[in-house]
């Protein structure tokens, strides 16, 4: 950490958010969600966002991608500045960062393959090599079985690994996860988080991920951030920001995590 | 006049002399709805997925467009269709050459009936989470590609049952439109059953209509459940 802040190091991280705002604007209404968000994240690494709802998590990873349009600020990946792509180049750009939604947001009218090949057939992939690609990846998040069922049919969990194959069709170098687990069961969640492990390492693909589940930055998260209140108020190695807390939210989150674990509901502790 | 009573004007809707004037009627009236109805799903289906797309929180805002968009189709959708009809049948001898009869409706009636069905066709594709196509746009989608790719695709079920309705909606006011000399069972209705009595004559004419509109509406009901079941959503 304190490596970091003394040159900024800015050429070794590869992504890189600063100053980062968004405000929204409703019948003459503003709600300012980003306040300046400052943020680096390495190549390869699994970066956990975690914040309380209305923190502007999602509005920050989908900044990312633009799906939000930031208001003012910079992210830069690798060398490119993200907020200065045209419609065009944000087209090519998006193909390179997948992404994963709470909602699956799988295509009903599409098999699982049909599901997979869509990014491909938007990257403009001939059809010859679209079915091997699809075969490939389906066999890596072990749905190959399933490559013919519509979404209709699949449950919950693995409705989020075809959401997974098909933000990893075109070999995007980052891919981010808005809330993925968090309409899975608890025993569901795990694999996911353990298929996205496994990527991450097998495909050397950096991971950014929110959500308000303290368990899965702790399973899966190497680095962390929290955010309250549209800004980054605590960031670091997970271990370090679960053993020695800063900010209030994380010692809340905190407070609350353990309150699970020891709370029993006779009044009793451990 | 001589009057019938009620078994023998019953009896008369199925005779040979009744059908030998609305045998040709229900082929104009199929003529009539076959066109009219190729017009609508064209113009209609544009026309909604114009209305979605330049919506303020369409795939590609168009304020200016969508709003005189959006007058021209309620100022359309707020006259009656026998106004309408009226109104466009001059439009008709521009296009077709006649303003009467069968051809000279087609127009008129696709007139009415492309704004019902665009508005129908926008609300089938409103139906459609929007995340579906965020994740579409996520993935680099051009609008284009949203449209054929993922919009209409995933209303399919919808749109097939409102173009039902549309096709319904087709068939009754080509049937009103018969009273401005369209021809067709509508025509029939009113120059006989109406102007000069023969309920025998009504009776048929009407008995055709429903069955017209029972068997689009079993046609379209198998379709739509048949993609649905397809897609294992029921």
């Amino acid at each position: 950490m304190a490596a970091q802040l003394g040159e900024r190091g800015e050429a070794e991280h590869f992504i890189r958010i600063a100053d980062l705002r968004k405000t929204f604007r409703s019948r003459g209404k503003s709600f300012e969600v980003l306040k300046g968000v400052d943020l680096e994240i390495d190549r390869g690494d699994i970066f956990g966002v975690v914040g309380f709802s209305g923190a502007g998590k999602s509005t920050l990873i989908r900044c990312i991608n633009r799906l939000e349009e930031p208001d003012g600020g910079e992210i830069k990946i690798g060398d490119t500045e993200i907020t200065k792509l045209t419609k065009y180049e944000l087209d090519r750009y998006r193909q390179k960062i997948g992404i994963i939604f709470q909602q699956f947001n799988l295509l009903d009218s599409r098999t699982v393959a049909e599901n997979v090949s869509f990014p491909l057939e938007i990257a403009g992939e001939k059809n010859g090599r679209i079915s091997g690609r699809v075969k490939e990846i389906l066999d890596l998040v072990d749905l190959s079985d399933k490559a013919d069922f519509y979404p209709g049919q699949l449950s919950g969990g693995q409705k989020q690994r075809v959401g997974i194959a098909r933000a990893l069709a075109n070999n995007p170098d980052i891919l981010l996860s808005d809330e993925a687990t968090s309409a899975l069961d608890p025993q569901t969640t795990l694999s996911v988080l353990d298929l996205l492990k496994d990527i991450n390492e097998k495909l050397k693909l950096t991971i950014i991920l929110i959500t308000h589940e303290l368990n899965v930055i702790r399973y899966v998260c190497k680095n962390m951030a929290v955010l309250e209140d549209g800004q980054i108020v605590e960031r670091g190695p997970v271990r370090s920001v679960f053993t020695s807390p800063a900010s209030d939210t994380a010692k809340l989150f905190l407070k609350i995590d353990a309150g699970f674990q020891i709370g029993w509901n006779d009044g009793g502790g451990i | 006049m001589e009057q019938m009573t009620l078994a023998e004007t019953i009896a008369s809707a199925f005779g040979e002399k009744t059908w030998t004037i609305v045998f040709p009627a229900i082929y104009d009236t199929l003529y009539m709805v076959f066109y009219t109805t190729i017009l609508t799903a064209v113009f209609g289906l544009l026309l909604g997925i114009l209305i979605v797309v330049t919506s303020d929180d369409g795939i590609y805002p168009c304020r200016k467009f969508s709003a005189v968009l959006g007058s021209v189709v309620n100022g359309l959708r707020s006259l009656p269709s026998i106004i309408i009809i009226i109104l466009t049948l001059p439009l008709s001898r521009f296009i077709v050459g006649v303003s009467y009869g069968p051809k000279a409706c087609i127009i008129a009636l696709a007139v009415t009936c492309i704004p019902m069905f665009g508005r129908l066709v926008e609300s089938s594709i409103l139906e459609i989470p929007k995340g579906k196509i965020e994740a579409a746009r996520s993935m680099g989608a051009k609008n284009s590609q949203i449209v054929t790719k993922v919009m209409i695709p995933e209303a399919l079920p919808s749109l097939i049952r409102n173009f039902t309705i549309a096709v319904i909606a087709v068939i009754s006011t080509t049937a009103l439109a018969g009273m401005l000399g369209a021809g067709g069972l509508g025509d029939v209705a009113v120059r006989f059953g109406y102007n000069r009595f023969k309920t025998d004559i009504l009776i048929a004419a009407i008995l055709v209509m429903i069955l017209m509109v029972q068997v689009v509406q079993f046609i379209g009901n198998i379709l739509s459940r048949n993609v649905l079941k397809k897609r294992h959503l029921i």
